[in-house]
């Protein structure tokens, strides 16, 4: 099925968040967007799903024009999305909320399951998707539940899969898994259109490259284009990919964790007996497949978990057992892992959610009464330091687009002198250009001396910011190792392997070639000091 | 609030329960909605006085012959009816007594008790929860203040205070059970407020056979307010129009300094809508929900003194009548917000003061005002219906969250 836009434009009021969008996507191609955070990539999916009515233009679908009131009737058409928050209801099983919306239903109006159920196990056939109709979704991985939402879109006869960010929150290893499936799926006649901020990927996975900036098409790129090329026209000027930090100046040690375990209501143990400290002025970034304890190991220091055991010391005063406000008056700047759950509140203003763990400290508020002018004056400050792509500061923070979120967030935890900065993927969903930029602050603010904690799935930015690297495995320490320690280290200790075991057996299948784990057990060593 | 249209990037997760976000969409819509729904439920109880006027049946009988008679027969028959609700709360010329022209006190009398409950629902709707427990509330803070009121003797003023005190502890201790409960055994609001009203009014009754009872009387009835524990008469003692009233005010001005200004109402906003990150953000969630709910409670218990030191003067089981029900439409036509449930609670007193005279004026049923006050709540509990009727594109958020 080939699908195209035509002049497409849509306004949020004065914004015009897509100015005359041409796009042609092809019958069984992989077609990616590119863009910089609030280029209106979303916005322009949104549209072509249904979700919103362009302000001008035309989609045409097998060169018929067609108009969309509602994501029913752009489904009906052939088109199915797959958005990054996955619309699962959690309680149903894979069949039922295949079938949500879809019912198929017997005589007397009795649900008819069998059908989905088989219609699962077939395209769960087709592309080796391995998932159980009858599993619970909220037992599944998230790189399953994505493929549900993609039975979903499959099961209604989707040929065109819109993909928004599918791959910020999987893992290496299920992105892979997805980028196979991306291909069956192309295979089999299905046009994608795939939307990521990681320029490796998009370089893998497509067909064509189309570049939007500010709401405009600037230019189709080839797949085979180096990265700095995609990332200098989609940002509009040259980025540098690689940071080049300077080596870490530790100063005293004034973080330390001890023994830390954390524990859910069943008792079991999601972090178990971690021992680590992180010096004044160093990174310390936290690597490990998401779900190894790394949630529960930040969560703990902010003091959102009930059952922890051990001990957590910074500058002297314990954290254990004080409330998240004791904590972050200790001078912690947390960053939550999901910006939308935990770290804003969507229907406050930008300017509002920039002041959401600060409300109560002078100048922003006196005598219990907050100060307007004061927050609106460090919202213009911080949007505009942050480059955070809005209207105006008093919009909603929901209205921003995903990586101005982020900005926001961090916007606001790196406001205030820290003594501790602890930030949970950072980047996630955030635009090459703004990474960069992050990136600069967040060493900026280990140069001024704070000791981080950065925790990421992405092992680039493991290896960009880790001064030193902690890799967790079952919610267990495998080691610490030296910044600068190689991928395979890192794969092998985030498989279970702890950091001498993984180096011994990289040593013994590449002899000689030592010199790739540097430092020798250096690392460990540092990591157990305390 | 900007009107642009929301949209969270990646459409939001179905984490809050569907059902609960449904009831924050009907309380968070925007106020024309509000205003369509009193038009239409008003257009739809104007069908009904005219299908069950006599005259109109009797022009419709010779509906071909003359179909005009039918239409000016339904004109007349609706125009007068309202015509009457209108005058009677407001302005009616055509009085036989001065005091009798002038309804628009008696709809702020009927207002006063409807605006203090309608906040207190508003407020706790603000930080989430839904506090259906007003009526409870406003019975306990009227059973306060009437013990205070008629069991001590104190000097004017002093005495007022006393009285005004005690209601709002009243309600706030009722509220605050319901919060307390929440948040430390999560015990569902709803549930709770509801159940509290039962036992209000059961205890109430136990009190007025008991302690609470005026020894003179065989009915459940309390003896008579002390004269200086009374609201005085705003306009003297031809109206009923008390300074409850001013005290409803004070608390619109309040409840939108606490709601929009203050920290306390950030914290509130932030719990309302979005509990994880007020948590990860330092804010103590569970603290929120009881303080909420104590101020809750104290606003509904002032309605309690305003009814029982404004107008009725003794307890007895019919205190609260329904106005902790209709606080909560109140507030919901009020979109939860302090000015609006100011205006929604006018609108409802109206209704009070203006149903009477149409019923005697215009020989229209008095029920007809329930079922425009009952329509008032389905419109605005079913947007999608206002939306249809009056075509307004479901643009904002349903469009983006579906
Ligand atoms: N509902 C809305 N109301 C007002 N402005 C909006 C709305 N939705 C999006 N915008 C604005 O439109 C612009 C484009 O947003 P969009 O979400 O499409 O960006 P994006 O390209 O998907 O960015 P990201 O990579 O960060 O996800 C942004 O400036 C955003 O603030
Ligand atoms: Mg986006």
């Amino acid at each position: 099925m080939k699908l195209e836009l035509k002049g497409i434009t849509k306004s949020f009021g004065a914004l015009i968040a897509n100015d005359h969008i041409d796009l042609v996507v092809e019958s069984g191609e992989i077609h990616s967007l590119l863009g910089e955070n609030g280029a209106g990539k979303s916005t322009l999916m949104n549209v072509l799903y249904g979700l919103y009515e362009p302000t001008a233009g035309e989609i045409l679908v097998d060169d018929k024009t067609v108009k969309f009131s509602g994501p029913a009737d752009a489904m009906a058409a052939g088109i199915g999305m797959v958005h990054q928050h996955f619309m699962l209801v959690p309680v149903f099983t894979v069949a039922e909320n295949v079938a949500l919306g879809a019912e198929s239903t017997g005589p007397g109006g009795i649900l008819n399951l069998e059908e989905t159920r088989r219609k699962i196990r077939e395209i769960s056939a087709r592309f080796g998707f391995d998932v159980d109709p009858d599993a619970l979704v909220e037992e599944l991985p998230v790189g399953v539940q994505q493929r549900v939402e993609i039975i979903k879109a499959l099961v209604r006869n989707a040929k065109i899969l819109i993909l928004d960010e599918p791959t910020a929150v999987l893992t290496p290893q299920e992105t892979d898994e997805l980028m196979d499936i991306m291909r069956q799926l192309k295979a089999g006649g299905t046009s994608i259109v795939f939307i990521s901020h990681k320029l490796r990927e998009v370089k893998a996975v497509s067909d064509t490259i189309t570049v939007i900036r500010r709401g405009k098409v600037v230019g189709s790129a080839d797949p085979s284009a180096a990265t700095t090329e995609l990332a200098s026209m989609m940002v509009g000027r040259s980025v540098s990919l690689t940071l080049d930090k300077a080596d870490a100046e530790p100063g005293p040690v004034t973080f330390k964790v001890t023994n830390l375990t954390v524990m859910n209501d069943a008792g079991q143990r999601l972090l178990d007996d971690v021992t680590f400290s992180v010096a004044d002025g160093e990174i310390l970034a936290v690597a490990g497949v998401q779900g190894n304890g790394q949630t529960e190991l930040t969560e703990a220091v902010l003091g959102l978990h009930k059952h922890v055991q051990g001990s957590i010391v910074l500058d002297g005063n314990e954290l254990v057992g004080r409330s998240v406000r004791q904590v972050l008056d200790a001078g912690v700047g947390f960053v939550p892992e999901d910006r939308q759950d935990d770290g804003l509140v969507g229907e406050f203003s930008i300017a509002e959610n920039l002041v959401l763990d600060l409300y109560k400290k002078e100048p922003y508020s006196k005598f219990g009464s907050m100060n307007r002018a004061v927050i609106a004056k460090n919202a213009e400050a911080k949007v505009a330091e942050f480059d955070v792509r809005t209207q105006s500061s008093q919009d909603a923070a929901d209205t921003l687009s995903g990586g101005n979120q982020q900005k926001v967030v961090l916007a606001r935890e790196l406001a205030r002198p820290l003594k501790l900065f602890i930030a949970s993927q950072p980047t996630r969903g955030v635009d090459v250009g703004s990474i960069e930029f992050l990136h600069k602050r967040i060493v900026a603010e280990r140069d001024a001396g704070t000791p981080v904690i950065i925790v990421s799935t992405e092992l680039d930015e493991v290896l960009e910011l880790g001064d030193r690297i902690a890799v967790l495995f079952a919610g267990k320490l495998m080691g610490i190792v030296p910044g600068k320690s190689s991928r395979e280290l890192l794969g092998l200790m985030m498989a279970g392997l702890p950091a001498d075991e993984a180096r011994a057996q990289l040593d013994g299948t590449v002899a000689g070639t030592a010199g790739t784990t540097p430092a020798g057990t250096a690392g460990t060593t540092e990591g157990e000091r305390s | 609030m900007s009107e642009t249209q929301k949209v969270k990037d990646p459409t939001p997760p179905v984490k809050e329960s569907q059902g609960s976000q449904v009831v924050r969409e009907i309380m968070s819509g925007n106020a024309v909605i509000s205003v369509l729904a009193v038009v239409v439920a008003l257009v739809i109880g104007g069908i009904l006085i005219a299908v069950t006027d006599p005259r109109v049946s009797t022009a419709s009988g010779y509906f071909f012959a003359d179909p005009g008679a039918t239409f000016s027969a339904i004109w007349s028959s609706v125009s007068e009816a309202y015509g009457a609700l209108w005058r009677g709360a407001t302005y009616d010329p055509t009085a036989r007594t001065w005091q009798g022209q002038l309804g628009i006190f008696e709809t702020l009398t009927f207002a006063t008790p409807l605006i203090l409950s309608g906040l207190a629902v508003t407020l706790a709707f603000r930080a989430g929860l839904f506090n259906i427990g007003a009526q409870g509330q406003i019975i306990l803070g009227a059973a306060f203040a009437g013990a205070v009121g008629f069991g001590m003797h104190l000097p004017p003023v002093i005495h007022l205070l006393a009285v005004i005190l005690a209601g709002a502890i009243g309600g706030a201790i009722w509220g605050g059970i319901a919060g307390f409960l929440k948040a430390k055994t999560g015990a569902h609001e709803v549930i709770v407020t509801i159940m509290l009203n039962y036992i209000a009014i059961s205890l109430v009754l136990y009190l007025l056979k008991n302690q609470l009872k005026d020894p003179t009387s065989t009915n459940p009835i309390s003896p008579q307010m002390d004269a200086n524990a009374m609201f005085p008469l705003l306009l003297g003692p031809n109206f009923r129009v008390h300074a409850g009233l001013i005290v409803a005010i004070l608390a619109v001005i309040g409840v939108g300094w606490l709601l929009n200004r203050s920290t306390l109402g950030f914290e509130y906003r932030a719990i309302g809508a979005n509990p994880k990150a007020a948590r990860t953000a330092g804010m103590l969630v569970s603290r929120g929900y009881i303080t909420v709910m104590l101020i809750s409670g104290a606003l509904a218990g002032l309605a309690g003194v305003a009814q029982i030191a404004g107008t009725e003067k003794s307890l007895d089981s019919e205190i609260a009548g329904s106005i902790g029900f209709d606080a909560i439409t109140v507030a919901l036509l009020g979109r939860s917000k302090p000015w609006g449930t100011f205006f929604a609670a006018l609108l409802f007193g109206a209704f009070k003061a203006g149903g009477t005279s149409m019923a005697v004026n215009a020989d229209v049923s008095i029920d007809i005002v329930a079922v425009v006050q009952s329509l008032i709540v389905l419109f605005i509990a079913a947007p999608p219906l206002i939306r249809s009727i009056f075509r307004i594109k479901a643009a904002r958020r349903e469009g983006a969250s579906a």
